[in-house]
């Protein structure tokens, strides 16, 4: 039924345009009537939007290759999960993703906050309908997803690299976090434009963005799991283009996330915050330029399309608009109060945000530069991976670093006398752990051995915390040392929340150092029988066989592996030909230590038809703390997001208070 | 095709009632004006925040002085002026009228 997902679609234009028409028609002159209406298309165009995304879902579980999209993504014998995944597996699936998300989250935030926000809101509806207005034109106009064409009697297939399971829930999270920026960049535009700017749209706000925030951070680690096991180069992270796409939307809002609170504490940078809202969501646009257009070199585009003039457009307008509406309300936007001393916490605070933004920006330079050098001197150059180490090791470490000293600081001062009682412990545990790090060996590479030594420091701040916290309930009357622990953090979630996702961030840096900057690699040709050393490791070349899969031939070279004295069982690496779409990939064979976290990493670089096989071997210390850091991010996640109902009542009451009752 | 310019059709006359829906429940309703804060409830706003910041900022401050995050000399410096700003900002809502009793704080 292409018919269907055409209208469905032209009536989310229609809704859009009519929520951004008649919502700052309503917005301006204050018709109430009209401004209900308004968030109904919003809610509508959601709707509609859902009717387009369930007609092609149904397509392309149906494999009916009449509509183009489907023959150009699935085939016959593509597995039920990656023919789902195809949904956002191109472009023009992607982009009614993007939209169904966007109007999804439109109409909940709107909902959500309608009770004691209801003048803000207002002016929140027409932004969001700009946005769902860009997107729907995309999907109707520009890269339709119900284009038809005569059935072929079987489709091109599945890039083989994207079939695979990450791909089921790395692209849809990204794009959660992508969309869900637009969320603090509505409310954020809406409280400038209608002069609303106290605290409501931080706090209407604050769960979408760690939501955003939360969405995009595990959407990239699971996107780093996929190209570590699927990509099979022997890494996680290549500062790919489309790769830094989603961390510099996420190091925007990681800053916005610090210096938030110190809006909300302190009342000031207001400025400040609301550019970096702006800056979030325009990276996020950028993001998905960069991802669809086609306009970079790189293994995620998938894509070369007509819509990068559109996007850059957008973006460009986007920008403009936004500068202009914050310009106006400067002087609305003035801080009350002023940084009482740069040894306090919203100082270190502050340091942080600048620091993430220059790693961003750095970043940013990093990915634009190739086309900046193709546009003035007709040759693209890339800046390789040693430029994106530098800065990372240049800001990075010092971030690390504050993650520590920051919650050991008090508010508006700390005085030296206090500082050196609180930094004693975390300073001599650092020290100590760098010592017997450098005495193990550890010294080979100075920026490991700090990234180490600085995780130390920031854990015993942490174990401290949460120590001192926990008895300090303790003390205020709680029953038991666990009831003292549960309520500390079901009391100050975001802190404690906090500090979850500060341990989650050592855990992935110690494993980033220690894969990185203690790793070591092998390479052999080898026949049967022949065996390779690496590290501890003897691994022997078995056997070589081939079967035939869903839709690939595999093949998979089996090797005995044994460190020192002690038999490891087999490992197995090899490559898979996916018929219809006739390509390649390698399949790696990986034995992870759950222990000490190590990982052996195996690629089958070539196999020669009388059986010789060329090998590359890893052995990645610590690589495994990345993906668990995952998991405690996560948690920390979940705890910070967690809704406070004591909040809840106390934001509607005072909405009530002042003029603004929940039930009108 | 005629079942999907149907439903099509059904989707188009749905959204269309709901966007005029607000129009159909009130045809002519008393006041089509939006609910706006004027100057003094907007004052009494910032109010709340002032005092809610202070509130939370005492309590914090009490927690991490509990903890021995915050140190004696510290917690004497800060505890004064955030007593005193809790305090005007308590006054100064006094004045213009506290409105309904706010708070699930504790």
């Amino acid at each position: 039924m292409p018919e269907l997902g055409r209208a469905a679609l032209l009536v989310t234009l229609g809704l859009s345009l009519y929520a951004l028409v008649a919502g700052a028609y309503a917005a301006y002159h204050g018709r109430r009537r009209l401004a209900r209406s308004a968030q109904n298309a919003l809610v509508a165009s959601f709707v509609s939007t859902a009717v387009a995304a369930l007609v092609l879902l149904s397509a392309l579980l149906r494999n009916d290759f009449s509509f183009a999209y489907v023959a150009r993504t699935t085939s016959v014998a593509l597995p039920t999960p990656y023919t789902i995944s195809a949904f956002w597996g191109g472009q023009e699936g992607s982009l009614l993703l993007w939209l169904l998300i966007l109007t999804g989250f439109g109409a909940a935030a709107v909902s959500l906050n309608r009770r004691w926000a209801r003048d803000l809101i207002v002016w929140v509806v027409p932004v969001f309908a700009a946005v769902a207005t860009f997107f729907s034109f995309l999907v109707v106009a520009v890269a339709s997803p119900f284009v038809t064409q005569p059935a072929p009697p079987d489709g091109a297939g599945m890039t083989p690299s994207l079939q695979n399971p990450y791909m089921l829930a790395h692209p849809p999270l990204l794009y959660l976090g992508y969309v869900g920026l637009t969320v603090p960049f509505a409310f954020a535009m809406g409280a400038l434009l209608s002069g609303r700017l106290d605290e409501r749209w931080l706090i209407a706000t604050r769960r979408w963005t760690l939501f955003a925030w939360a969405a995009l951070g595990v959407g990239q680690l699971l996107g780093s799991h996929w190209a570590y096991v699927e990509v099979g180069w022997g890494g996680y992270y290549a500062w790919d283009p489309v790769e830094n796409a989603a961390l510099m939307p996420w190091l925007a809002a990681t800053a916005f996330l610090h210096s938030v609170m110190i809006q909300e504490k302190r009342g000031m940078l207001k400025i400040w915050n609301v550019l970096l809202v702006i800056l979030a969501f325009s990276l996020a646009l950028f993001g998905t330029f960069l991802t669809r257009s086609g306009v970079v070199n790189s293994i995620h585009s998938f894509t070369e399309s007509s819509i990068g003039p559109w996007f850059l457009g957008f973006i460009a307008l986007t920008v403009a608009v936004s500068l202009v509406v914050v310009l106006r309300r400067v002087p609305l936007l003035r801080s009350p109060t002023k940084l009482e001393s740069p040894i306090s916490r919203e100082a270190a605070f502050l340091y942080n945000n600048l620091l993430l933004l220059a790693l961003c920006l750095a970043i940013l330079w990093g990915v634009v530069y190739p086309m900046l050098s193709e546009a003035v001197r007709g040759e693209s150059v890339v800046l390789g991976r040693s430029y994106y180490d530098f800065f990372l090791r240049a800001f990075g470490l010092p971030l690390l670093l504050l993650m520590g000293i920051g919650p050991l600081i008090a508010w508006r001062r700390a005085s030296l006398r206090s500082l050196a009682t609180t930094f004693r412990w975390p300073t001599i545990v650092a020290l100590a752990t760098g010592a017997l790090l450098l005495w193990r060996g550890a010294g080979s590479s100075v920026p490991g051995l700090v990234a180490y030594t600085f995780s130390a420091f920031v854990i015993t701040t942490i174990v401290m915390e949460f120590a001192r916290g926990t008895r300090a309930r303790k003390a205020l009357g709680a029953t038991s040392w666990f009831g003292a622990f549960t309520s500390l953090i079901g009391r100050n979630r975001r802190r404690y929340g906090g500090y979850v996702v500060h341990a989650a961030v050592v855990l992935f840096a110690i494993g980033v150092a220690g894969s990185s900057a203690f790793d070591s690699v092998a390479e052999a040709k080898l026949v049967r029988g022949e065996s390779m050393h690496i590290g501890n490791y003897t691994l022997v070349y078995r056997s070589l066989s081939e079967h035939a899969g869903a839709n690939a031939t595999e093949i998979r070279a089996t090797l005995g592996v044994r460190r020192g004295d002690h038999d490891l069982g087999t490992l197995q690496a090899g490559k898979n030909a996916y018929t219809i779409e006739q390509q390649v990939s390698n399949e790696v064979g990986i034995r992870s230590d759950k222990l000490t976290g190590e990982d052996l990493f195996v690629i089958a670089e070539q196999i020669d038809p009388n059986g010789t096989v060329y090998f590359r071997v890893f052995v990645k210390p610590l690589v495994n703390l990345i993906w668990l850091a995952g998991l405690v991010f996560l948690l920390g996640s979940v705890i910070t997001l967690w809704p406070d109902r004591r909040e809840q009542r106390r934001l509607v009451a005072r909405a009530s208070a002042v003029g603004l009752p929940a039930t009108r | 095709m005629t079942l999907a310019l149907v439903l099509a059709a059904t989707l188009a006359v749905a959204c269309v009632v709901a966007v005029a829906l607000p129009f159909l429940q009130e045809p002519e309703p008393e006041s089509d004006d939006l609910v706006e804060l004027d100057e003094a409830e907007m004052r009494r706003l910032e109010l709340f925040e002032a005092r809610d910041r202070a509130l939370a900022a005492l309590k914090e401050l009490e927690f991490d002085h509990r903890t021995g995050t915050v140190s004696d000399e510290d917690y004497r410096e800060q505890v004064g002026p955030l007593r005193r700003e809790a305090a005007a900002a308590l006054q100064a809502l006094g004045e213009v009228g506290e409105g309904s009793p706010i708070d699930g704080r504790n």
